[in-house]
């Protein structure tokens, strides 16, 4: 089966990816965890997402695109990234998912992707 | 209509022998319980109709085994999720035929537990699930053990079938580096069962959900029969039950343990019980489970020289708050000291729980009470007592608290 595996993230989160102190670490982090889901073959896909003061939304108002900047602002925990898996079940994907080093404001979600044929 | 009695009576004895078994097969199979449930249900149908023309087949478990994988993968196509026929469909894509169909099929009883208690489903859903799924019970028999309303049960117990199938959720006896903390989620889950099924009893003044639970208990001792802990609850909840007929009295009011009338005891039960938790203690590996079933055990004894060796129980309680701090054992272990040592001894140990009081936990206010008008504190036992009964969803406690109260010389405002 298929999964994803999506990294939320708070604000000092995403401040920490460009923190000199901190900066080295994250991404080696990252980068041994990416490593080893290559060598296992269940990398898929996936991608780092830019801080949400990038995203640009489009929202339908009365059937009109509308395009506004910024992410929902209500909530603190934004998307940072993605990783998708291709592994037998949910008991692996957590196990994948227990491996990503996960700082203390993050949140890491397994959710099953609809099944294509 | 003679063959359709025969018939219908056959199909119901397959049906209560079987039934556990072929879900469970069907189910990991699939990796879908509610698939697995749906196509048994019609396959049961299909006999019903089938049976009284054809007479009984010679293997009826292998008849609604091959006519619910027919209609598992009729479902299956329906729903154009390949996925899920390839395991159960046959090399080339089409059903197995019933002469293939062999007299013995993989028992996976044991898989379909550890799915009802999977770690990544809510565990307020998973008692239900065990009763549900494992024994076979309606939303509508479960809901008063949630003070829920069928729909609602149902609907909790669909989104929890819908997660184990959609988010993949394996039919696998777990590694042995999980077997321990795994094992445990479906002893919880029993024992929640249990828990829920005896509150429900008592407001209903039945009986019948707490036996389930227990019924429950007896299937793990049976799929699982080197595990300690699982013959530990079981004797726990034996003990539980052996109990049943004595806490209320004629009147239905509400009798405490050291007030129960121990000829009301289940003798039967209780030497089951005492059976269960010896062949546990063989094992020599101790769990909470066997503690808590001890601790009863010492209660039980009573029945013998009428008298409460509360040395063993604090000790016993010592014991369980020493490898699993849990409300009720923190608060059961107070309640032994201060039979023990009397009331002040027992509130040195309850005072430091004051968190579990003021996060709403009844047992902490009905000792508080006790001890406190003891000690002649009265107004701070009237403040307990009011908490306590307050917290009480059963109208026989809550008239039990007050009365103790007025007996107390504790004026309620």
């Amino acid at each position: 089966m298929r999964y994803s595996i999506l990294i939320h993230e708070s604000p000092e989160d995403f401040e920490a990816r460009t923190d000199p102190a901190q900066q080295a670490e994250l991404w080696d982090g990252v980068g041994r965890y990416l490593r080893a889901l290559h060598e296992a073959g269940v990398f898929v896909g996936g991608a780092g997402l830019q801080p949400p003061a990038t995203a640009t939304r489009l929202l339908l108002r009365d059937g009109r695109r509308v395009i506004q900047d910024g992410p929902y602002p209500d909530t603190k925990e934004q998307l940072g990234g993605l990783f998708l898996i291709e592994v037998p079940n949910l008991d692996v994907a957590l196990e994948w998912a227990g491996r990503f080093p996960q700082r203390p404001g993050q949140v890491v979600e397994v959710r099953p992707t609809l099944p294509g044929d | 209509m003679v063959e359709q009695v025969a018939a219908a009576a056959a199909l119901a004895d397959v049906v209560r022998r079987s039934r556990l078994r072929l879900l469970a097969f069907l189910a990991a199979g699939a990796q879908d319980v509610a698939g697995a449930e749906d196509a048994l249900a019609d396959a049961v149908r299909a006999a019903l109709e089938a049976w009284p023309e054809t007479g009984v087949p010679r293997q009826p478990e292998a008849w609604l085994l091959t006519a619910a994988r027919r209609r598992l993968i009729d479902a299956a196509r329906q729903r154009r999720v390949r996925r899920l026929a390839e395991p159960i469909l046959g090399a080339d894509g089409e059903a197995v035929e019933a002469a293939e169909m062999p007299d013995e099929f993989p028992d996976e009883r044991l898989k379909l537990l550890f799915v009802c208690a999977y770690p990544a489903l809510d565990p307020a859903v998973r008692p239900a699930l065990m009763l549900q799924v494992v024994l076979g019970l309606d939303a509508a028999r479960i809901a008063p053990a949630y003070l829920a309303r069928p729909a609602t049960v149902g609907q909790r117990l669909s989104r929890a079938k819908q997660k184990i199938r959609d988010a993949g959720i394996p039919f696998e006896i777990p590694r042995p580096a999980e077997w321990p903390a795994r094992l445990r989620a479906v002893l919880e889950a029993v024992y929640a069962a249990y828990g829920h099924g005896w509150e429900a009893d008592a407001l209903s003044g039945g009986g019948r959900l707490a036996q389930e639970a227990v019924q429950l208990g007896r299937l793990l001792v049976e799929l699982m029969p080197d595990e300690p802990e699982a013959m530990g609850l079981l004797a726990l909840m034996l003990h539980g039950q052996a109990r049943q007929a004595a806490r209320r009295d004629a009147r239905g009011a509400y009798v405490p343990l050291s007030e129960q009338d121990c000829a009301r005891w289940s003798q039967p039960m209780i030497g089951e019980a005492e059976r269960w938790l010896d062949r546990a203690s063989r094992a020599g590996r101790l769990g909470t489970f066997q503690l808590e079933a001890a601790i009863q055990s010492v209660h039980a004894r009573r029945l013998r020289d009428g008298r409460t060796d509360w040395a063993s129980i604090a000790l016993l309680y010592e014991g369980l708050v020493r490898i699993a701090p849990s409300a009720g054992a923190r608060v059961g272990h107070a309640a032994a000291i201060a039979r023990l040592h009397g009331a002040a001894a027992g509130w040195d140990y309850l005072q430091p729980l004051a968190a579990l009081g003021e996060a709403g936990y009844q047992p902490y206010w009905a000792l508080a009470a006790e001890l406190l008008a003891e000690l002649r504190r009265g107004d701070e036992a009237a403040e307990a007592y009011a908490r306590a009964i307050a917290l009480s969803d059963d109208p026989a406690v809550r008239e039990f608290l007050r009365a103790r109260a007025a007996r107390g010389g504790v004026a309620l405002s």
